[in-house]
């Protein structure tokens, strides 16, 4: 049963727990939600529009029988690559949400607030509308990489312009680089502005699109590139767990009790992007995962980051799954951005967590 | 051609004094211009072209790109997005425009300035070819023109229907938009694309949807069609057969083992101007080896 606690929904209130039972529960809830994922992924294999039956197959290949080609390609090039992609993208993008609220110290913090989003659609666009004039500096066969390496691009630089404006002596203050965020998405936006003015139809459908999100351009490509990234920055983001605890006490007292604060810092922002960063790259603009997920784990299990960002990968995979699937099948054969479905589902289950603090939160 | 140009004089007399001091600019600007047309809509300027009054334009608007003479003209904006100050700056004595144009306002303003504002209506049909250039002619008091050129398109539709009375078995067309990241955008019903299949004497293979729209790759699957179309972008590397018979969504349609892939000009498969009849019946020819 969840149990909601005062304070969990903010960081910010430096109520970390220290009762061991309360991350003992939090850690038992990683096996609940690793069933769910398993459970979800299953599902995921099995839905489509195309009616191929995921038992069907099975049971030939149990059987000794060899599929059609069309069960074939259906399973493994269409649905596995976007299963895996989805598990990666919505863990990428819930865990790099609870580090981001954590280092920030604001509920409100996702990925996007270290210009990742700006960046990354800034490159996207870019790439989108000036891709048909640069085309003869790519090889032919990277062609369709030229918007996801620009996006990847994009919100690498935009994340390190913002951390080198916010860095001063050797110290990287949070605040500034909220700030000079705002800055750089308008910037990005102007930039973008200016781009979607030249743009012709088919550009502005596709960079509408892009925006919206999808994981239907998953290939096993794709996977190979994007997923050990992922990965990679989500294992190390997952060793901050404790650092993110003591930070919530305020970054002096954090520095008092040994964290060693600065080197905190750089490992979460370079991870977030790698991670976050790759995400967007490759499944365009996809909202609330990063918002959402997180809160809702805080008011289950507790604010305490060492099982929250373990919980959150597991959550946020299940969370985006399912909304993939309906993404594919509400209105087959056209297929639903799935950015529509999180923000459908992302925006009032945040309206709600917030009713329910309200007066706890001064935002 | 004398008759036309007497016809003209008078009626832009006529004009000048309903519309006021932006016409009569015009008019002092010399007595060869014989008049001041802006064009909107891509298919509308072609038109104007076809019937050999491509002189009388002084602009256009941003989807009209062919011939490449009009690419010389001032540009007043995008159709669906006209600013009412701009095109009142060509100082037009007639706008000739097709159905849709916008936003309302600046119609508004503009039909306030008394500046004639022809209204070309659009369908998507040999009929509707055939209306568009009738107008077309009526609005330039170029009525003869207009007929010749009708009459060559309505004999091109013509033609393609005598093929297709031959054909037995209609091939299935999908229309991609783009494949940009991986995802396929094609169109459903409604569509210049769906259109222009229908008159070439395919059948579109996505009916169930109105637009273009992205497609869930196991749906191009199913629907197995038989030949992809795609606009052939120019300076733009599109997607080559290979890889585009890689993506999972098209590795095992029909299109795919016979490689039936046709590359055709965006505008003029899609622009439904004058060379429209044509377009169909080179995409007839493609799907049909006719």
């Amino acid at each position: 049963m969840p149990r909601f606690m005062e304070g969990d929904l903010v960081v910010t209130l430096g109520n970390v727990p220290r009762s061991a039972g309360r991350l003992e529960g939090a850690r038992r809830v990683h096996l609940w939600l690793l069933l769910v994922l398993v459970l979800v992924s299953i599902a995921s294999l099995a839905v489509g529009a195309s009616g191929t039956s995921l038992w069907g197959a099975l049971d030939k290949l149990v059987n000794g029988q060899p599929l059609t080609r069309a069960e074939a390609v259906v399973l493994w090039d269409i649905r596995a690559p976007r299963l895996l992609m989805g598990i990666c993208v919505g863990a990428a993008l819930a865990v790099s949400g609870a580090v981001m609220q954590g280092l920030f110290r604001n509920p409100l913090a996702d990925p996007g607030i270290v210009g990742i989003s700006a960046g990354a659609s800034l490159g996207a666009v870019l790439a989108i509308v000036m891709g048909g004039a640069l085309a003869g500096l790519w090889p032919v066969a990277l062609q369709p990489f030229l918007v996801p390496a620009a996006a990847f691009l994009g919100a690498w630089a935009v994340t390190l312009i913002l951390y080198r404006v916010a860095t001063r002596n050797g110290r990287t203050s949070v605040a500034t680089m909220l700030l000079a965020g705002i800055a750089m998405t308008a910037l990005a936006g102007a930039m973008m502005g200016i781009l979607i003015f030249v743009a012709d139809d088919q550009q502005l459908r596709d960079l509408t699109f892009w925006t919206l999100g999808s994981l239907a351009g998953a290939s096993w490509s794709k996977v190979a590139t994007a997923g050990p990234l992922i990965l990679l920055a989500l294992a190390v983001s997952a060793s901050l767990g404790s650092a993110l605890n003591g930070l919530a006490l305020g970054e002096a007292t954090a520095h008092h009790i040994g964290i060693p604060v600065q080197r905190m810092k750089n490992i979460a922002v370079l991870s977030v992007a790698a991670a976050a960063g790759a995400a967007v790259a490759v499944s365009g603009g996809i909202g609330f995962i990063g918002i959402v997920v997180p809160h809702l784990l805080r008011l289950w299990t507790g604010p305490d980051h060492r099982a929250l960002l373990i919980n959150a990968a597991l959550l946020g995979a299940s969370l985006l799954l399912v909304a993939d699937m309906i993404s594919r099948v509400a209105i087959a054969p056209a297929e639903l951005p799935i950015g529509i479905i999180t923000a459908v589902l992302g925006a009032p289950v945040f309206l709600w967590i917030l009713l329910r603090k309200r007066g706890m939160v001064d935002l | 051609m004398r008759q036309i140009l007497t016809a003209g004089a008078t009626r832009r007399a006529i004009l000048a004094i309903a519309a006021g001091f932006v016409a009569t600019a015009a008019l002092a600007d010399g007595p060869q211009s014989d008049r001041r047309v802006l064009s909107i809509g891509g298919s509308v300027t072609e038109i104007v072209y076809a019937l050999g009054l491509g002189d009388q334009l002084v602009a256009r608007d941003t989807t009209s790109i062919f011939p490449e003479a009009v690419l010389d003209l001032p540009d007043v904006g995008y159709v669906r997005a006209l600013s009412a100050e701009g095109v009142l700056s060509v100082a037009p004595d007639l706008i000739l425009s097709e159905e849709g144009a916008g936003p309302p306002e600046a119609i508004e303003a503009l039909q306030a300035a008394s500046i004639p504002f022809v209204t070309i209506p659009d369908a998507r049909d040999a009929a509707g070819v055939v209306a568009k250039i009738t107008a077309v002619g009526a609005a330039l008091d170029a009525p003869e023109a207009a007929a010749g050129l009708a009459a060559t398109v309505s004999a091109q539709f013509d033609e393609i229907n005598t093929r297709l009375a031959r054909t037995e078995v209609p091939k299935k067309v999908l229309f991609i938009l783009s494949t940009q990241g991986g995802r396929i955008l094609a169109s459903g019903r409604g569509t210049a694309a769906d259109a222009i299949i229908g008159l070439a004497g395919g059948i579109n293979v996505l009916g169930g949807f109105e637009g273009y729209k992205p497609v869930t790759s196991e749906a191009l699957l199913a629907a197995a069609p038989d030949v992809i179309l795609m606009m052939d972008r120019e300076g733009d590397h599109s997607m080559n057969n290979d890889d585009l018979f890689a993506m999972p969504a098209l590795s095992t349609t029909p299109a795919a083992q016979t490689g039936a892939v046709v590359r055709m000009n965006g505008l003029y498969l899609l622009g439904f101007g004058p060379r429209s009849a044509q377009a169909a019946l080179d995409l007839n020819a493609a799907l049909y080896g006719g």
